[in-house]
């Protein structure tokens, strides 16, 4: 039998602000256990929320990026279970009335078709703390740094067709939430964390199957190996005539394996009321407009724009505008060295493939626009060649100097000077008297290499085309 | 000195008649010789106190006048005080110093205030005799068999004994009044908002408010003067002007349209109590108010409205106390939940449980809406029942409890025990402000009034309050053992 499998993401964001949700303990990634926690994180008696409006501006942010429903009036509920890395034995989440209604994001699939993906709702909650069972001799340590970190949960609809269009997503997500800088949105730190609810059910069928829920997926890679894994295992269950558990489990990335947390039978009943600690959140137009103006070209525009703008192909146009760094480093050094289609060359080729070595952010590069800019004039001005360009282009991510000064100290400029290529000429042309006898007599190909041996004499500076040029003249 | 109100004791003061180190002295002598036969307070600060008080004197000498600067007073033990231990009547927290100030408690530091202790209270504000609490029950100073009403019993106590001069309480459904009505003092419930609750232990978020117990209405202006306010730390704390509440107390009453509630003068209401309140409202027709019989139509269902919203709420505010961060813990738990359920069996009493239980009951899934979403409907009929009272009346005045104070351990049944709010209850429910005071006395013991305003009307509220008491003197009225200074 065919089957068709069905995914929705929900997908948690911790929002970038200085303090948390509701105190004002600061958020920073790393530091030493339960520094970051105030008597509001520690859940002392007599304690009080406070909302944090970054928090809120960022997530009417995300709303309007991905055209969603703002709610005039969102509502936080306590969401009750005990936990001891949960302080007050309730999360303030929202449940009922969530500040960001339905909206969606396009993607786009592997043959090139776009695709619309719903999203259900986002909405604003506080983080738990974390347990620590090691280094404690049988006992456990609790950390209540992150405790109180403001999350935006997204969740999306049961839109998803396959593992890979589940990565596409969440990778689109990623990068609209990187260019509204709301999120560090680091799945390895915990920044930006994926549970997938997954279902198959036999081709042409209407009804949802029983999903389960894969919780814990920490990386883009181990999105799509989960899911796959989970499709299989649903597979095999109804194959072998057994029927899907709804209940969640939990990825092993080691074992590559899903397996069974908790069941639906033993779930907790989170009895969610409304918050009276809290009132309503009312937003106005007024403050939605003024959280628009602030919203940036966002990827699929700015794709667009570059294809148009630039003459980018597809590709390149996706490639360079996923993450806004990128895309904004691309445009300065398209626009000062004046040909956009080198600078997508080595922004995408050479410039990529040197962050990914190093592991760099792109803001962090020892390479800047400008002297990208700068090496790419030489090219189309023949100071160097392409390939010489690639030495200069490694001598710049040590040498922070002014680029010329760069070329002109390796002594890389390109030889154009017609006296000093014929000098090289007449020593190819008399120690290779064989070739240069079978050139004459026809052998059109033996040319190139002539040229490759000159090249070489000149330690790869002689402009090719005048060796070419120069070296035909001399055998005639 | 101990008899004077805390606007006398500020006269005193000023003159230099007495010194706040001498006054404070003097009601910690007090504490020493009744408190271990009335059980008011459960901790006293005396060394701090008299620091506070040495403070005061300077400050004073240097010409600051500020009404309340050196004056004794006693905070519930449900604030949180920096640096001393701050219990909620429970075994749970019987350890727990606070390392923080409510805002409350800050805004008394602020005024030069002297704190005496903490007052002993119903564990965790639930209670209407004060027999809930860890520390033993209170003694009511007009007979030591009976309770002195709750939760706010220790601080009402501890006004009616002069053991202080003044003292904070918190009102949840009546436990700031009817210990006051029950102790033959006045205690203040300002609207909700007014007052902020930072620091203040939760027990039903959305009706807690904090207020005064003191002599008179007078006091009572003067201390919500201090306390009142919009405080960034409180998210439902208003942001509303503070008006002086002294400025209108001698307003005149000619012409104030005075409402009754039928519904409190029904079936349960003593004869005692009725008679005395129906003399009281006879005062204010002296005074050229008039009296209208007004209907308050779902009366009848806010006591059983108030027992989901507040023990749903207090479910959730209470699962705080785990036993991981602070507060009790069993000994050698097995595992962790061995260790949640023993620290929380071991560590709430029977009240508190039962209260847990039935908010949890009644807010899981399949019965939400059948209690929860319910009661929260009846609470707005109640409101607008309110609403539409207030707009044809000034206040609202009835009796604070159907009868005087009852015998400790008289009652047991826990439903029986809930009605004792039965007049108070609707006001929290609507968030009003809400005074009782003094208005007689039935076989020996004091009797409330209650009356009631409109959303914010503190004001007026403490301006009818504070007429009565310039025609009447039973505001002025002691319990012969401990009123009298020795």
């Amino acid at each position: 039998m065919e089957w068709e499998t069905v995914i929705g993401l929900e997908v948690h964001v911790q929002l970038s602000t200085e303090s948390k949700l509701f105190s004002s303990a600061p958020t920073q990634f790393g530091a030493a256990p339960n520094t970051q926690a105030n008597i509001y994180d520690l859940a002392l008696p007599g304690v009080l929320p406070v909302l944090n409006r970054d928090a809120l501006k960022h997530a009417v942010k995300f709303g309007l990026a991905i055209n969603a429903s703002i709610s005039n009036t969102s509502i936080f509920d306590r969401k009750n279970y005990f936990y001891p890395d949960l302080p007050k034995g309730y999360q303030i989440s929202q449940l009922d009335f969530p500040t960001v209604g339905k909206g969606s994001l396009t993607i786009t699939l592997e043959d090139g078709e776009e695709k619309i993906i719903g999203v259900t709702r986002a909405h604003m909650e506080e983080d738990a703390g974390k347990s620590l069972h090691e280094d404690f001799h049988g006992m456990s340590g609790i950390d209540l740094n992150r405790a109180g970190t403001p999350l935006l949960e997204i969740v999306s609809e049961p839109d998803l067709r396959s593992a890979r269009e589940a990565v596409t997503y969440l990778k689109k997500l990623h990068s609209i939430i990187r260019y509204l800088d709301i999120s560090d949105a680091i799945m390895a730190q915990g920044s930006m964390r994926c549970d997938a609810n997954v279902s198959i059910r036999p081709m042409g069928e209407t009804e949802l199957g029983t999903r389960t829920e894969i919780k814990n997926i920490n990386s883009f890679r181990f999105v799509e190996k989960a899911i796959n894994y989970e499709v299989q295992r649903q597979q095999e269950i109804i194959q072998d005539g057994g029927r899907i558990v709804q209940e969640t489990r939990l990825y092993d990335a080691h074992r590559d394996e899903t397996r069974t947390m908790r069941s639906k039978e033993v779930a907790n009943d989170y009895r969610y009321f409304p918050e009276p600690d809290l009132l309503p959140i009312v937003i106005d137009q007024a403050f939605v407009n003024s959280i628009r103006a602030t919203l940036p070209e966002l990827p699929d525009a700015k794709k667009t724009r570059f294809a148009k703008e630039f003459g980018l192909n597809d590709y390149d146009a996706s490639v360079l505008t996923n993450n806004r760094d990128m895309a904004d480093y691309f445009e300065c050094v398209a626009k000062s060295s004046g040909d956009a289609k080198l600078a997508a060359n080595w922004v995408a080729g050479e410039l990529q493939a040197l962050l990914k070595k190093n592991n760099w952010e792109i803001k962090g590069s020892p390479i800047q626009a400008d002297r990208l800019a700068t090496l790419i004039a030489r090219i189309k001005d023949n100071t160097i060649s392409g390939k010489i360009a690639k030495a200069v282009f490694e001598a710049m991510i040590e040498d922070s100097s002014n680029v010329d000064d760069i070329i002109e100290a390796k002594g890389l400029k390109q030889i154009t000077d017609i006296e000093e290529i014929a000098k090289l000429v007449n020593e190819v042309i008399a120690n290779n008297p064989e070739q240069v006898e079978q050139f004459r007599e026809g052998k059109e190909q033996v040319l190139s290499y002539l040229v490759g041996q000159a090249m070489k004499l000149s330690r790869g500076k002689a402009n090719p085309t005048q060796v070419n040029q120069i070296l035909r003249e001399k055998l005639k | 000195m101990i008899e004077k109100t805390v606007a006398e004791i500020a006269v005193a003061l000023n003159a230099g008649d007495i010194s706040s180190v001498e006054l404070t002295q003097t009601y910690l002598d007090r504490i020493t010789q009744f408190n271990g036969e009335l059980n008011a307070y459960i901790t006293v600060c005396a060394d701090s106190a008299l620091r506070q008080a040495k403070t005061a004197d300077e400050k004073r000498a240097k010409g600051s006048n500020s009404p309340l600067l050196g004056v004794p007073l006693a905070h519930k033990d449900i604030f949180c005080t920096n640096g001393v231990t701050t219990t909620c009547g429970s075994r749970m927290l019987h350890n727990f110093v606070a390392p923080y100030d409510a805002t409350v408690v800050e805004k008394f530091n602020d005024a030069g205030a002297v704190m005496l202790g903490k007052t002993n209270m119903d564990e965790f504000a639930m209670g209407s005799s004060n027999e809930t609490s860890f520390f033993g029950p209170v003694k009511n100073p007009w007979d030591t068999k009976r309770v002195p009403g709750g939760s706010s019993g220790g601080s009402a106590v501890a006004v009616a004994a002069d053991l202080c001069a003044m003292a904070t309480g918190t009102d949840t459904g009546g436990s700031i009044r009817q210990p006051a009505a029950f102790c033959g003092i006045t205690g203040f419930k300002p609207s909700y908002g007014r007052v902020s609750r930072w620091g203040m232990i939760a027990f039903a978020s959305s009706l807690d408010q904090a207020g005064p117990l003191c002599k008179t209405a007078e006091d009572a202006a003067l201390m919500t003067n201090v306390m009142a306010g919009l405080d960034k730390k409180d998210s439902t704390s208003i942001d509303k002007p503070v008006e002086d509440y002294t400025a209108s107390l001698s307003n005149s009453l000619d012409g104030l349209k005075i409402g009754v509630p039928k519904q409190h003068f029904a079936e349960g209401l003593t004869a005692g109590v009725e008679q005395t309140i129906r003399e009281a409202l006879k005062e204010y027709e002296n005074l050229g108010a008039t009296i209208t019989e007004i209907d308050l139509p779902n009366n009848h269902l806010s006591v059983s409205a108030y027992y989901v919203v507040a023990p749903a709420e207090a479910s959730a505010n209470l699962s705080r106390y785990d036993g991981v961060r602070y507060g009790y813990r069993c000994e050698d738990p097995a595992d962790l939940e061995d260790m949640y359920k023993r620290t929380r069996s071991e560590g709430f009493g029977e009240e508190v449980k039962r209260r847990i239980m039935v908010g949890t009951y009644a807010l899981s899934a399949g019965f939400y809406d059948a209690y929860y979403r319910k009661a929260q409907k009846i609470r707005r009929l109640i409101k607008n029942d309110f609403i539409d009272a207030f707009d044809e009346v000034d206040v609202i005045i009835g009796p604070t409890s159907p009868h005087t104070a009852f015998e400790i351990g008289t009652k047991t049944d826990p439903v029986t025990m809930y009605l004792e709010d039965i007049y108070t209850i609707a006001v929290n429910l609507a968030g009003l402000p809400g005074i009782s005071i003094p208005a007689g006395m039935a076989d020996g013991l004091p009797v409330g009034m209650h009356i009631v305003g409109s959303d914010f009307a503190e004001a007026k509220v403490l301006n009818v309050a504070h007429q009565f008491q310039q025609q009447t003197d039973w505001h002025q009225h002691k319990p012969t053992a401990f009123g009298k200074e020795n």
